[in-house]
């Protein structure tokens, strides 16, 4: 028994309301209501958590503290040799940088497109967000939706502030990428006669969630990983890019990689760069636990601010209503979405459901953190946090024994390896750092402020306006992965080889930091979070 | 832990350290000093990065699990295999069928297994391997696709297989045939995706593209949700 016994007390609580609860939907909330929990507990209005930067493109923008320290940190080539007259280590067509979802999707339809593509990557091949995403991936494919109604979805879930060009290209994109992936050969969740088995996400208005079980993302992953080797891509790996090279005129022309193993730097010329690198949950914002990959460290947005290219919602950040809470070994991993999405509640120390369970995800985290922290009735559990209940055995009434193994392999595996059975004690939860909603500017070809620059997926902002909803990332990082390696294998086409490469902008920007007095101990990208000797 | 929080000794590589219990293996090397580049990916189980094998200290039995998914007990002696060389077999999935002829000619060695087991016992996702791989001898490849459909690709089964099979890239192989070929297509998805490449769904997106945020907001909360 991993619960101890006052859990376990606890628990039966949660028993005794549960068959009251079987068949009845809690109220959701009023947008009035929405807007005041937001303000009032979300870690995005908390201003202390947050500063102005005081150098590059987007100076006196408000980011959170942890990536203004990144935004104002050194290269890490102020003191490397480098020699950009040399003959390139490599020298393309399309340089993409870094190997999930979207630079897979952008290496595969810019070789389509007869561009010479090399993809570079931090750690292996897959080893990105994409991989651990589970609950699945939005597209209006059904008679009684379309890209409009999930449109809609989109920039209300995105309070109104998305970029419409963006929102238009995910929506109307969607059921074409499910169509693609599904003639690569991805095994979707599907009926007998092949209709696709859809159900809701936090603030979908349809049954548009498609899922490959619980490892939805692994599975897309790992097939766009396939077709990339099957089509003789180029792929680096364990190469992370550490900055964004330029020509004379100011155009992305390549980039410094420095190999992480044998710790040497070298280089790549390329007519036009994309940048893909994800996410930044590893920054620890606020010091919140994560469920994104090891590798999260926010390098493609330092490198492409640093050449240049603008942000959008860069301290819009996601904090996922479900992180695991206990036991300790899941702190901030991920309990998928698609648990909700099945039915199950989220519940306080009394085993009372305090808010509908599928708000969108900043309104349902907002509401976590208030139960527990303004009301105190959150469950106390033996590492000093308080976390709330998620009951998940409700899904084996309401939809029938073995509904959990069947739909949620991953998540009863998981916590059955550190000894809580999901089909028989509810989970404990807490929100989790999820996701950065913002990103990197880019136009509906996934182009940056940038010419010739690139960036698609998590790096990416604008199209999820400050909050975006389940299943989208999936989605986005697919649709812009594939526009911008078509656009930029079609730009590649008509382009002579670079001339002259220069670092000239990270030196202007190393002379801003000098005098803002930035701290001198910081170093940009970070490349990999440091948890030694914790 | 609010009481003490009791300490173990682990064998990395053979070399002690004493860390907390609590700790994952993955964790464990951390709290030693490992800053790990191989050997450490997801950290929550999904990407097969940190396959692990270890001993009990005065214990026969070869243990296996993924270093972010294991607790460290007192006694384990350990190392990772963070990769493990494996041929993957390239194809166009166009000129391909699901056919035994097909696959055989991808990967041969499926007909060499010798039906040991020891792909199952080191699988840490505890996937009857053996078994799909003899749905791939016998070109079944719904079955296949289905029992191997939770594996990692953590390479564990191939480092201890006799017959030097991939059972990793064969099942993935085995789910792609199935899904481009045998899975039935979704007739309602190849119609939604025609329509939109028609331009026919254009007018009734652009006339919210174009809304102001007083009407999207209205028509937002007035949304109909599906029961």
């Amino acid at each position: 028994m991993t619960y101890t016994p006052q859990l376990q007390e606890l628990m039966k609580k949660v028993e005794e309301t549960r068959p009251s609860r079987v068949g009845v939907n809690f109220p959701r909330m009023t947008q009035e209501e929405r807007q005041d929990v937001l303000k009032k507990f979300h870690p995005d209005y908390i201003e202390d958590g947050f500063r102005e930067i005081k150098v590059g493109v987007n100076k006196g923008a408000r980011l959170p503290t942890e990536m203004a320290d990144v935004f104002e940190s050194w290269s890490p080539l102020r003191d490397v040799e480098l020699d950009l007259n040399a003959e390139p280590a490599y020298d393309v067509d399309v340089l993409i940088i870094g190997g999930g979802g979207a630079g897979a999707s952008a290496a595969l339809d810019a070789h389509a497109a007869g561009a010479d593509v090399l993809l570079t990557t931090k750690l292996r091949f897959g080893d990105a967000n994409t991989m651990m995403a589970q609950g699945g991936i939005q597209a209006a494919d059904k008679e009684n939706d379309s890209p409009a109604i999930h449109y809609l979805d989109v920039m209300g879930g995105g309070r109104l502030e998305n970029v419409p060009e963006l929102a238009r290209a995910l929506v109307m994109d969607a059921p074409l990428v499910i169509k693609w992936l599904e003639d690569m050969g991805t095994m979707f969740d599907k009926k007998e006669d092949g209709q696709m088995i859809t159900i809701h996400g936090g603030g979908t208005s349809r049954k548009r969630m498609h899922a490959a079980r619980d490892y939805t993302g692994a599975e897309i992953m790992r097939t766009l990983r396939d077709e990339v080797y099957n089509q003789g891509i180029t792929v680096v790996e364990f190469s992370a890019a550490v900055e964004i090279l330029l020509d004379e005129q100011g155009r992305a022309a390549g980039a410094v990689l420095y190999n992480l193993e044998t710790e040497e730097y070298q280089f790549a010329r390329a007519k036009t760069v994309i940048i893909a690198t994800g996410g930044s949950g590893r920054l620890h914002y606020r010091g919140f636990p994560t469920s994104n990959h090891y590798g999260a460290t926010a390098d493609g947005l330092i490198m492409g601010y640093r050449a240049g290219a603008k942000t959008i919602y860069a301290d819009s950040i996601q904090y996922h209503p479900t992180g695991g809470a206990f036991p300790p070994q899941l702190l901030g991993l991920l309990v998928t979405e698609k648990t909700r999405g099945l039915g199950a509640t989220p519940l306080n120390i009394n085993g009372e459901q305090f808010v509908y369970h599928l708000e969108t995800r900043d309104v349902e985290s907002s509401a976590i953190i208030r139960e527990c922290e303004e009301r105190g009735l959150g469950v106390p559990l033996p590492t000093g946090i308080t976390a709330i209940w998620l009951d998940s055995p409700i899904l084996e009434l309401t939809h029938g024994e073995g509904t959990i193994e069947r739909q949620l392999p991953a998540m009863l595996r998981q916590f059955q390896r550190f000894g809580v059975d999901i089909r028989k004690e509810p989970m404990l939860i807490y929100p989790t750092l999820h996701y950065q909603n913002g990103g990197l500017l880019i136009d509906d070809s996934g182009h940056s402020t940038v010419e010739n620059l690139y960036v698609a997926g998590e790096a990416a902002g604008g199209i999820h306006g400050t909050n975006r909803l389940m299943g989208n990332s999936l989605l986005d990082i697919i649709v812009f992965g594939r526009r911008a390696g078509r656009d930029a294998a079609a730009k590649s086409k008509d382009m002579p080889v670079p001339g002259k490469l220069t670092l000239e902008h990270v030196e202007a920007y190393n002379r801003e930091l000098e005098e803002t007095n930035a701290a001198d101990n910081r170093v940009g990208p970070i490349l990999l979070p440091h948890y030694t000797h914790r | 832990m609010t009481d003490e929080i009791k300490m173990v000794d682990i064998y990395l590589m053979g070399k002690r350290y004493t860390v907390p219990e609590t700790l994952t293996i993955l964790d464990a090397m951390e709290y030693a000093g490992y800053q790990l580049t191989r050997g450490c990916g997801c950290r929550a189980g999904f990407c097969g990065a940190c396959a692990t094998v270890f001993r009990m200290a005065n214990d026969y039995e070869l243990q296996v699990g993924l270093a972010c998914q294991t607790k460290v007990e007192d006694g384990m002696y350990l190392a990772q295999i963070p990769f493990f060389p494996g041929r993957k077999a390239n194809y166009n999935l166009e000129d391909i069928k699901p056919s035994m002829g097909h696959f055989a000619q991808l990967y041969p060695e499926v007909y060499r297994c010798l039906g040991c087991s020891s792909c199952n016992k080191v699988c840490p996702q505890d996937i009857d391997v053996m078994q799909y791989i003899a749905y791939c001898q016998r070109g079944d490849f719904a079955g296949a696709a289905d029992i191997s459909f939770d594996c990692l690709m953590c390479g564990l089964c191939v480092s201890r297989c006799p017959a030097n099979i991939v059972h990793y890239n064969a099942a993935l192989t085995a789910r792609r045939l199935y899904s481009r070929y045998i899975a039935k297509p979704d007739p309602f998805l190849v119609k939604r995706a025609k329509a939109i490449e028609d331009g026919e769904m254009d007018a009734e997106i652009d006339a919210l593209v174009t809304a102001d945020h007083e009407k999207l907001q209205e028509l937002y909360n007035e949304r109909e949700i599906e029961k």
